[in-house]
């Protein structure tokens, strides 16, 4: 087990999956919300160098999945791994801490606070020497500084001026400020919830290209979408969700597009 | 708050909107107001000034403004600790109780058991501090409204306040200088200020540095935002709450002790109007009921403007009366338009 841990941040070894240590591994988890079951002992498995792409119908409980991942929802029972130790996020920032960086599916920007603010909400820079120090100044044109830079590098070009408040940006537009924050400082696993969903077709291009290149610099993504031809286009293994359970895990290459819907509405049993 | 719509915003209707948004006069004031929420507190004091000053000379009197500003020192230094509260999206109904409470502590410890004026000041914050902290742990660990909270604090402190004290008034005659040195005046080109204004003019510029430029400034923002997406985002919603509710406690016992500089007392039944005053001098000022909108000038403006108010009025010879019916009738068109402006982007 502890052996296979230092591999396990490079290679993108093709081959079968099962032979590989994953990254992220959650066993069993179980979430309920009063009643309602979200999530009813769902087992998932993420490998170095992969882009996994959860599907499945509205309440399946693909969002739910991946709070718990995240640490956005502790989940009742079950179990997580990340690199084969044992975790417990109790906290967002426990999973950040972690290399884990998400976009929600309500995307969890501040409308009030600036585009650069937002992508350094909760990991604000200060200033150097004793303004920062002592009287804990942030380095607000550092950030700005950065926060163009990061933008250009992830070709991010729908946000021209890091300066003005999110809630003056369209839809797309938080969208792909929520997106750049997760690209930015995921280390060790990006997550997305559904981030082209409110996009145009040439800007969830390029979020697609921007999953690619993460998977390039080695860092494994996970991905909800409803868009199937995105899902096809860019994942290597598919989770389907049903009912608050795995219904199967896919690959493009082993099934079609309606194989899959049909797995996702219960029509075809994996 | 954080809600994407789903429709891409190409469609001709969409279009059209958003080309009338650019060009109607009201919508371009609207969208200055929004980007700019100090501008209409500041045309209010302006011509509130004017209007008073025209109404009665003695108005601009060097004496008067002395007194204006005496009169919005300690309104002013609870708006602080409002202005934060609220821009949590809470609300602080206590404000008014915890000063007094605080200012008696800090008069009785002095007088009554002889500790040095230091210490009863130290003792006046301790309390502040105490008081902030069980409203914040009913709000962080309990979930309760703010609204309800306060409500129900304000009664315990008032309460707390007449049993300590039993309801008699200490003078400042009786306590040791330190503890009335914010009366104290200093002459600037013939008006006169007190210490006490120079302290609450040194609490803005302090709180607006700190909301501005530091990390807990913009998670207190985030916070009364959308307090789910600040969470996700990896702030400590509850611990930002907790450290409002203690940093407002602290700006209350300072505020105690303005008043009892300001008095020359410390009286278990002053600031009934304190209360309902710094909530109308926040909401002026232009910070949001809602959360996550306003700044601390907006606040001084606001209380500049309750101050203002309260004194033209007297001075043009109406009852006392009139000048609550004048609070009122300002925190309501301030609400109005609050909800007017933030109509910008919905
Ligand atoms: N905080 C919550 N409180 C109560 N019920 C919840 C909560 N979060 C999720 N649920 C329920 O759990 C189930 C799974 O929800 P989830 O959001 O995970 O679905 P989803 O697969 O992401 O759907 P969608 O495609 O619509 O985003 C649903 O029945 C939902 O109503
Ligand atoms: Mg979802």
């Amino acid at each position: 087990m502890t052996t296979a841990t230092d591999a396990a941040g490079q290679a993108p070894a093709p081959g079968p999956a099962e032979t590989r240590t994953p990254i992220l591994r959650a066993r069993r988890l179980v979430k309920t919300f009063g009643r309602v079951v979200g999530l009813d002992g769902v087992s998932l498995e993420l490998y170095p160098g992969e882009v996994l792409a959860i599907i499945g119908d509205n309440g399946a409980g693909k969002s739910t999945l991946i709070k718990c991942l995240t640490g956005a929802e502790i989940p009742d029972e079950g179990e997580l791994f990340l690199d084969e130790k044992p975790v417990h996020f109790k906290r967002p920032q426990d999973a950040r801490a972690a290399g884990i960086e998400t976009v929600y599916q309500n995307l969890a920007v501040s409308p009030a606070l600036d585009v650069a603010a937002n992508l350094f909400l909760g990991r604000e820079e200060r200033k150097r020497g004793i303004l920062g120090s002592v009287f804990r100044v942030v380095d607000q044109k550092g950030m700005r500084e950065k926060a163009r830079n990061e933008l250009k590098a992830l070709g991010i070009s729908t946000l021209q001026d890091v300066t003005v408040p999110v809630e003056n940006l369209s839809g797309g537009q938080r969208q792909a400020v929520a997106v750049a924050r997760a690209a930015a400082f995921g280390s060790k696993v990006v997550v997305l919830d559904e981030p082209t969903a409110a996009l145009g077709v040439r800007e969830s291009n390029q979020v697609l290209e921007l999953i690619r290149n993460l998977r390039d610099r080695g860092i494994p993504v996970i991905l909800i979408s409803h868009n199937m031809p995105h899902v096809f286009d860019v994942a290597d293994r598919i989770h389907i969700q049903r009912l608050g359970k795995r219904a199967a895990t896919i690959t493009p290459e082993s099934h079609t597009m309606t194989d899959a819907v049909a797995i996702m509405t219960g029509a075809l049993r994996a | 708050m954080t809600q994407q719509t789903t429709e891409p915003p190409t469609s001709a209707l969409d279009l059209a909107e958003e080309f009338l948004d650019r060009t109607t006069p009201l919508s371009r004031i609207r969208n200055t107001l929004h980007r700019y929420p100090a501008v209409s507190p500041a045309i209010v004091l302006v011509l509130a000034v004017i209007v008073f000053g025209l109404l009665n000379d003695r108005f601009l009197n060097p004496a008067n403004l002395s007194l204006i500003t005496q009169q919005v020192a300690v309104v002013g230094t609870l708006a602080v600790a409002q202005t934060l509260i609220i821009l949590t999206a809470g609300i602080d109904l206590s404000v008014g109780a915890v000063m007094v409470l605080s200012s008696m502590v800090m008069a009785q410890t002095s007088v009554q058991l002889g500790l040095p004026g230091v210490l009863a000041i130290f003792l006046g914050l301790v309390v502040g501090l105490a008081a902030g902290a069980f409203n914040g742990f009913l709000v962080t660990r309990l979930k309760l409204p703010p609204f309800i909270v306060t409500l129900g604090t304000l009664s315990i402190f008032v309460a707390l306040t007449l049993l300590y004290s039993g309801g008699a008034t200490v003078r400042g005659a009786e306590m040791p200088e330190l503890l009335t040195a914010m009366g104290a005046t200093f002459n600037i080109g013939g008006v006169n200020f007190t210490v006490g204004v120079l302290m609450m003019l040194l609490l803005y510029v302090v709180v607006a540095l700190i909301l501005g430029k530091t990390a807990w400034g913009r998670h207190v923002y985030a916070v009364g935002d959308d307090p789910e997406a600040a969470r996700l985002a990896g702030i400590s919603v509850n611990r930002v709450l907790m450290s409002v509710y203690l940093a407002a406690g602290a700006i209350l016992a300072l505020g105690a002790w303005i008043q009892i500089g300001r008095t020359n007392a410390a009286s278990p039944n002053a600031g009934a109007e304190l209360n309902l005053d710094s909530i109308t001098a926040v909401v002026i000022g232009g910070t949001s009921l809602f959360g996550g909108r306003g700044t601390v000038w907006g606040t001084l403006l606001g209380a500049l403007i309750v101050g203002v108010f309260r004194n033209g009025l007297s001075l043009a010879g109406l009852d006392v009366l009139w000048q609550t019916f004048a609070v009122g009738v300002l925190i309501i068109v301030a609400v109005s338009v609050d909800q007017w402006i933030r109509k910008v982007r919905k």
